[in-house]
């Protein structure tokens, strides 16, 4: 109920201003201002196409991904195989459609878990305040200035064989690459959340909320941490895009996903030693990652200005 | 000004010891005695291989190996690479400076980059280079290092033939010869590091001076009668510059991940490439070692950004 008062008041106004223009809610005049922003408009159209190329293409182009043929070793683009062969002679199309999938799945799910603990420890210190809070933000001082990379594949390096071993080497890594992703990224959106919990809780909505004797958990979840996302959302729409080029990054070190699970950092890895006789191997899984990582950055830029009004860039 | 560069020593310590802390947990966590790699090995003797728990203290409480860790490091005893069988510090004091080296100067093109364009960008906003700046911008820190870098591969040294892609620590010859090949051989990896950096800080170049620009000491340095150019250069970047620095500072983890890639690709003798072989070779004590270097490095060029904050804004350092 109370939960609603922002939201209806925006609501109420309009309709009795005599204004001409429509009514149009909040989260349409976000769209408004989002479509207003041509390259984000673009690039929605774009990662679309990619997601439903990665989601679907396996369904139409069925060639195994793992199918060695020796007579068409390193082959560029042809109607047999549009993206070309590996040195294996395996179909391209097919690895970098499946690897595709992981890519994209990594992204979202180190987002998603980044997210999760940041608005957590974010809004623990925001709401504490106090001794609670100079701990939780020294914490995510010395997360920010840990040296991450070498952390990453420190941590790979150590737990890969135990969690491969537990769960399977696909979903163990998976996970594994996932979680240290994640647990890598969470420190700005903590301290996003933070900032809109200390602004917030002065708001009047707040107080009034506060005055009818409405509980902390009730007066955050509510009120507070709804009117809080805007940001929140910008900065995970950034961050899918960083985890994807992370987990590009371990790949093409040699040390994410198995050699024989072709995501887009794994195939740039096999290809690199073969720029000079086969461009295309290593161009087209590089070029996937520039798009995806191209289109994300601008589709949260327009999510920027869309959702955050103030800030006039 | 000593006074605050005293506090940030101060509080710079503590951080080092969370950040070994951190380290020290993750192989404490791990499964298997990562450093134990001779005591676990079966073709040494039990009996001698009971003696080298015993002497590595590997079976000893968390703490008590924690605190032999930490005041090894503190020592400088970082240990024996079990696979080049050198002392570890040796092995990071040769392949240090190299990486010093690109780091340092792809930030300075970086910053040669970053601040005319962010400045120029910022002064005339929406024009068409400000659009075209931006777009450059996106395309430089969505692409990748290890996909800039096998593209310059693939243009400079394969296609038109102009570069070297192998970097070699040991160049024969002399005087300027020398020289040329050296920075012949540095320009693409400093490119692709100082590119991707150099895309990132344009846009908080151009927002810092974006905010700047429009406050009202700006507007009275105008009235004045002020050059645009005295106004920008002397009035609004300076004080642009300053959430500038805490910004750079905050990248300093991924300046030092993108050198590691970089230096994977063009096979730079640096200290990435040491971490990266040690990984694939399961060299632990060059593993810790190194990472505790690059954690080091991280806290100190923080420490340099507070140092430039405190000089660039007074109002900080007398607090």
């Amino acid at each position: 109920m109370a939960g609603s008062t922002h939201a209806l008041a925006t609501d109420r106004v309009p309709a009795a201003a005599v204004v001409p223009r429509k009514h149009v809610s909040r989260g349409r005049e976000a769209w408004r201002r989002f479509r207003r922003h041509r390259l984000a408009g673009a690039s929605a159209i774009v990662l679309l196409s990619i997601v439903v190329a990665v989601v679907f293409g396996p369904l139409l182009w069925q060639v195994p991904i793992n199918d060695i043929d020796f007579k068409a070793t390193l082959a560029g683009p042809s109607w047999a195989h549009p993206l070309g062969t590996d040195d294996l002679g395996q179909d391209l199309l097919a690895r970098v459609l499946y690897g595709g999938h992981i890519s994209l799945a990594v992204g979202l799910a180190a987002m998603m878990f980044s997210i999760f603990v940041g608005t957590l420890i974010g809004a623990i210190a925001g709401v504490s305040r106090g001794s609670i809070d100079a701990a939780l933000m020294w914490l995510t001082d010395l997360f920010l200035s840990l040296p991450q990379l070498p952390l990453l594949l420190l941590i790979i390096y150590l737990f890969r064989d135990a969690l491969s071993k537990l769960a399977g080497p696909e979903f163990g890594v998976f996970m594994l690459i996932v979680v240290v992703i994640g647990a890598f990224r969470w420190m700005s959106v903590a301290r996003l959340v933070r900032a809109q919990f200390f602004s917030l809780r002065e708001k009047e909505f707040v107080e009034a909320a506060r005055a009818l004797g409405a509980s902390t958990t009730r007066q955050v979840i509510h009120h507070i941490l709804p009117n809080s996302l805007g940001p929140v959302i910008v900065a995970g729409t950034i961050d899918v895009a960083n985890a994807i080029i992370a987990e590009s990054t371990l790949s093409f070190l040699g040390l994410g996903f198995p050699p024989d699970i072709p995501t887009w950092g794994r195939i740039l890895y096999d290809a690199k030693d073969y720029v000079d006789v086969a461009p295309h191997w290593a161009l087209f899984p590089g070029g996937a990652i520039f798009l995806t990582v191209l289109t994300i950055n601008f589709i949260g830029d327009g999510l920027r200005d869309a959702l955050d009004p103030r800030k006039v860039m | 000004m000593s006074r605050y560069i005293i506090r940030r020593l101060l509080i710079a310590v503590p951080s080092l010891f969370g950040i070994s802390i951190v380290l020290f947990t993750v192989l404490a966590l791990a499964p298997g005695d990562p450093f134990g790699e001779l005591a676990t090995n079966p073709n040494v003797p039990p009996a001698v291989q009971a003696a080298l728990r015993a002497k590595f203290g590997l079976d000893d409480p968390v703490y008590v190996r924690y605190l032999h860790w930490f005041v090894a490091m503190m020592h400088g005893d970082w240990g024996f690479s079990f696979v080049s069988r050198v002392d570890v510090d040796t092995l990071i004091w040769q392949r240090l400076p190299t990486t010093l080296l690109v780091i340092g100067s792809s930030q300075v093109l970086a910053l040669l980059i970053a601040l005319p364009v962010g400045v120029i960008a910022a002064t005339r906003p929406y024009s068409i280079f400000d659009q075209v700046a931006n777009t450059f911008a996106f395309i430089g820190f969505s692409l990748p290092t290890f996909f800039t870098g096998i593209l310059f591969i693939l243009l400079f040294s394969i296609k038109l033939d102009w570069l070297p892609f192998v970097y070699k620590a040991d160049i024969a010859g002399t005087g300027w010869h020398w020289f040329w090949e050296c920075v012949k051989q540095a320009i693409m990896p400093v490119a692709v590091l100082g590119l991707f950096q150099g895309a990132s800080w344009t846009r908080y170049v151009r927002s810092a001076v974006l905010d700047v620009i429009r406050l009202e000491y700006v507007t009275t340095a105008r009235a004045k009668g002020l050059t645009e150019t005295t106004v920008v250069v002397k009035h609004v970047v300076r004080n642009a510059l300053i959430p500038v620095v805490t910004l750079v500072a905050l990248q300093m983890p991924a300046v030092f991940g993108g050198a590691i890639i970089t230096e994977q690709i063009f096979r730079i003798p640096g200290i990435g490439a040491l971490l990266i072989s040690s990984i694939l070779a399961n060299d632990t004590p060059v593993i810790m070692a190194v990472t505790f270097v690059f954690a080091a490095l991280v806290i100190l060029f923080n420490l340099m950004a507070d140092v430039l904050y405190g000089w660039l804004d007074p109002r900080i350092s007398y607090r």
